[in-house]
């Protein structure tokens, strides 16, 4: 039972950063259907970024703002000069993509090195209690708790401002979008900052947990596209649920099936994939 | 004589709108059937539903006695049918002969074969000449379909319909875009095809549709609204009316 | 073939035979590493460049012959012919199934179901330790004696690898060249024409990727005893993206491009590392160089420049 718990709320607490991870792809790929090999580098440079400025300036809260703000702006540049274009071309982005990937890991590489680092979290998110038959670790709760507000404000943005409702009719139709007046250029470019911005908190996040190190970008990059393809190109309700659904099988198929635990988790995906190719909750 | 195309009580919608209502139509072997109509009339949905493109929202399409209505183009291709498109579409990264090479081999199993180079099948290569010669493009056979001008584009798109050696040919505005000495050379190829081919098609030129079409349906708002030879045709108020006065 | 290809390429083919005995061990290794990856590189030419199917998966191929020949050479007393059969058999077959589930997408959604399988072959290889020996990889796959011959010093080995490449090289071309090569072809430039014109457009994509596939695998065969070392790498999607860069860079539907654009990869992945640390930081300034410059590769921009 304890066991049982245990892992319950651990996966709950890996979706919830897969959350932070996925949205953002979820979102560039429903509007502007490009596969972004360098997601995970966003991962990696927002929790390099939070990692160097908590230790200048003692302030885990500037730490996910600069680190969340740093690599949105790296994102809108790479979208602006390079992604524009080529638009539609799905080849010609994805190698590109990658190009960046290797740039930012080697780039990580050369200014923070090789050695593993964990973020310092102000001292009241680093303890534990046992709450009955569960240890319950704060800081796992803090990453509950940032997904979930990060989850309302976006769901708020997407459903109730005109902004929102720009991107979801974009995603739906670019080409009626388009023609109705909406600036699909603009939008894409804050659409791409906006992946940007939610995949490098969620690194800021992960970096007082998992920490950060070299490979770890290639290492959620799979996460991310598990929790995408899982949950839905595009669709928001989609990357909740998925992330959760990724979140615990992970967990729960490390601790059980230690051997194919990677297995459990892409074989579901490419399965949903093979019956609906935009993903459970996903849009065409 | 069993009919060589039945389109029975076919209807299609896109969610609230019916682009084609209940369509009937019959052709004979060897009969020549024009379509005509404002523009939006349905047409070009009417062809995609014959072709296999779409599915009929009701209704069904027989092609030399069987039912197509469930099959895909492909199936109907190896049936006979064949057919151009309102918008060049061709293979533009590949030569004139290469896209009659296509056309020639799609209803053969020599598509599949991969042990032999193509150039090894002389037969295949000289029916796409001839084909090449037949729609004026003689000559023109290695030169890259992107780098042909938009006349000889729409030939070469008849030559890729004929090439199959089809029994009905559904063509799609076939002068769309031409100049009037290019349209009246399309005539005169449409002309010399084989009597036993029928041959179905749209055409907004009143003057090619006069010169080639035995028998002319008019579609408006995606329902019949005359269909008869074309002194019938000619002679009635509601299709003068309709389309005539709305052009 | 036109004789102004000819030329060129038989004065190739002379080299390649003659010049191996005079090359120092080093660069003679870094040619077999080419011949390897240009095989890889043409099978997927034929799956990108000849029926327009971008797979970011296919390394998964390449991986599990590499693994084949891996479990078999170092768990079992099986001969060389034995292990290559194998290791092309099951690559082969893997393509067989995951072309049944990948064939039916499209556009960016092949992109990422491609990529999703790749991820289930590595996501095995990187966890399924009892097998694989996860990230620690297998090693000690010796290389065979054949006709009396050891392959084991570098010479021979490449004369092994020269015949497969040489093989393979022919074989596609002849695919490439048949009838369902412009099939393929045609499919790439216009699926619904081609439906109309009666092609069973699902078979003919399929029996390519299985056929990619095939290829890719006896790739990886012949990687297996060239490294003597095969880990979670070979099928990771970096692989797949690099060879995918392979093709791009040399230019996709030609065979020869992707010849090249392996020659230029390998070299430069190779020759950089010696010089300097930051041969990655390069690599990824190439990608990027080589698709905002260059969009039809190293051999489109010549073709082009030409005219």
């Amino acid at each position: 039972m304890e066991f049982w718990l245990t892992q319950a709320f651990n996966g709950i607490s890996y979706g919830a950063l897969l959350f932070l991870l996925g949205s953002g792809l979820s979102l560039v790929f429903g509007v502007m259907r490009i596969v972004n090999l360098a997601h995970g580098s966003y991962f990696l440079l927002g929790g390099y970024v939070g990692l160097t400025t908590a230790a200048r300036t003692r302030s885990f809260a500037l730490a996910l703002l600069s680190g969340s703000l740093a690599v949105a702006l790296i994102g809108l540049g790479m979208e602006r000069f390079f992604l524009r274009r080529l638009t539609r071309q799905s080849l010609p982005q994805v190698l590109l993509t990658m190009g960046f990937a290797l740039v930012f890991q080697d780039l990580a590489l050369l200014v923070w090195g090789g050695d593993p680092y964990n973020i310092a979290v102000p001292a009241f998110l680093a303890q534990s209690v046992q709450a009955g038959p569960v240890f319950v670790n704060f800081y796992r709760l803090f990453i509950i708790g940032v997904a979930f507000a990060v989850g309302v404000v976006l769901w708020l943005f997407l459903e109730r401002t005109r902004a929102g409702a720009s991107i979801r009719a974009t995603v739906d139709d670019a080409e009626m979008a388009q023609g109705v007046g909406i600036n699909v250029p603009l939008l894409s470019a804050g659409v791409f900052a906006l992946g940007a911005f939610l995949a490098a908190l969620g690194g800021v996040v992960g970096a007082g947990f998992i920490g950060v190190y070299p490979g770890l970008d290639f290492e959620v990059l799979p996460y991310a596209f598990v929790v995408v393809i899982i949950g839905g190109l595009g669709s928001f309700h989609g990357v909740v649920v998925g992330s959760l659904v990724v979140g615990l099988l992970d967990n729960f198929g490390k601790a059980l099936f230690p051997e194919l635990s990677y297995f459990t988790l892409f074989a579901p995906m490419a399965l949903i994939l093979a019956l609906k190719p935009t993903g459970l909750f996903g849009k065409r | 004589m069993s009919a060589a195309l039945v389109v029975a009580g076919v209807s299609r919608s896109f969610g609230g709108l019916t682009a084609v209502h209940a369509v009937d139509l019959s052709l004979e072997p060897g009969e020549r059937h024009a379509i005509i109509g404002p523009n939006g009339a349905g047409k070009t949905t009417l062809f995609n539903l014959i072709a296999g493109e779409l599915a009929p929202s009701a209704g069904r399409i027989v092609v030399f006695g069987q039912d197509v209505t469930r099959l895909p183009p492909e199936r109907r291709a190896a049936l006979g049918l064949a057919r151009t498109f309102q918008i060049n579409t061709l293979f533009p990264n590949l030569t004139a002969t290469e896209n009659v090479l296509l056309a020639v081999q799609g209803t053969t199993p020599t598509k599949l074969r991969l042990h032999r180079p193509i150039e090894s099948y002389r037969h295949l290569y000289e029916r796409a000449a001839q084909l090449l010669d037949s729609v004026g493009l003689a000559g023109k056979g290695s030169e890259m379909v992107r780098t042909l001008s938009h006349g000889e584009q729409r030939q070469l798109e008849i030559a890729l319909a004929i090439g199959g050696t089809p029994r009905i040919l559904l063509l799609d505005e076939p002068t769309a875009g031409l100049s009037p000495s290019e349209s009246q050379r399309l005539v005169r190829l449409l002309k010399r095809l084989e009597t036993s081919l029928t041959l179905l098609v749209i055409e907004h030129d009143m003057d090619v549709v006069f010169e080639i079409a035995e028998r002319i349906t008019v579609l408006h708002d995606g329902k019949v609204i005359a269909d008869g030879d074309r002194d019938q045709v000619k002679a009635s108020p509601l299709v003068a009316e309709i389309y005539f006065g709305s052009d | 073939m036109t004789a102004r290809r000819a030329i060129p390429f038989s004065a190739c083919a002379a080299l390649l035979l003659a010049v191996p005995p005079f090359l120092p061990p080093y660069p003679l290794t870094l040619l077999t590493q080419i011949l390897i990856f240009a095989i890889f590189a043409m099978s997927l030419d034929l799956l990108l460049g000849y029926t327009g199917l971008a797979s970011l998966g296919h390394a998964a191929y390449f991986g599990i012959a590499a693994y084949a020949v891996a479990i078999l050479a170092t768990r079992s007393q099986a001969s060389f012919w034995v292990c290559l059969l194998a290791a092309v058999f099951a690559a082969t077959a893997v393509a067989a199934v995951f072309g049944f589930v990948a064939i039916r997408a499209v556009g960016v959604y092949f992109l990422m179901i491609t990529l999703a399988l790749g991820m289930v072959v590595w996501g095995l290889a990187f966890r399924w330790v009892s097998v694989t020996m996860g990230d620690n990889g297998i090693s000690g796959i010796a290389r065979p004696t054949l006709f009396g011959v050891s392959l084991a010093s570098p010479l021979p080995f490449h004369y092994l690898s020269l015949a497969v490449f040489l093989a393979a090289f022919a074989l596609l071309w002849l695919v490439v060249r048949s009838p369902f090569g412009l099939s393929l072809q045609g499919i790439r430039e216009t699926e619904r024409r081609m439906r109309a014109l009666g092609y069973d457009v699902w078979l003919h994509k399929y029996l390519a990727f299985v056929l990619a596939g095939g290829f890719a695998g006896l790739a990886g065969a012949l990687w297996a005893y060239y490294d003597g070392f095969v880990s979670p790498v070979e099928v990771h999607l970096v692989t797949s993206v690099e060879t995918l860069l392979m093709v791009a860079l040399g230019g996709p539907g030609t065979l020869f491009g992707p010849i090249l654009g392996a020659a230029v990869i390998v070299l430069f992945k190779n020759l950089l590392s010696i010089y300097t640390k930051r041969w990655l930081l390069i690599l990824g300034l190439v990608y990027i160089g080589v698709i905002v410059l260059t969009p039809k590769g190293i051999l489109g921009a010549l073709r082009g420049a030409r005219r």
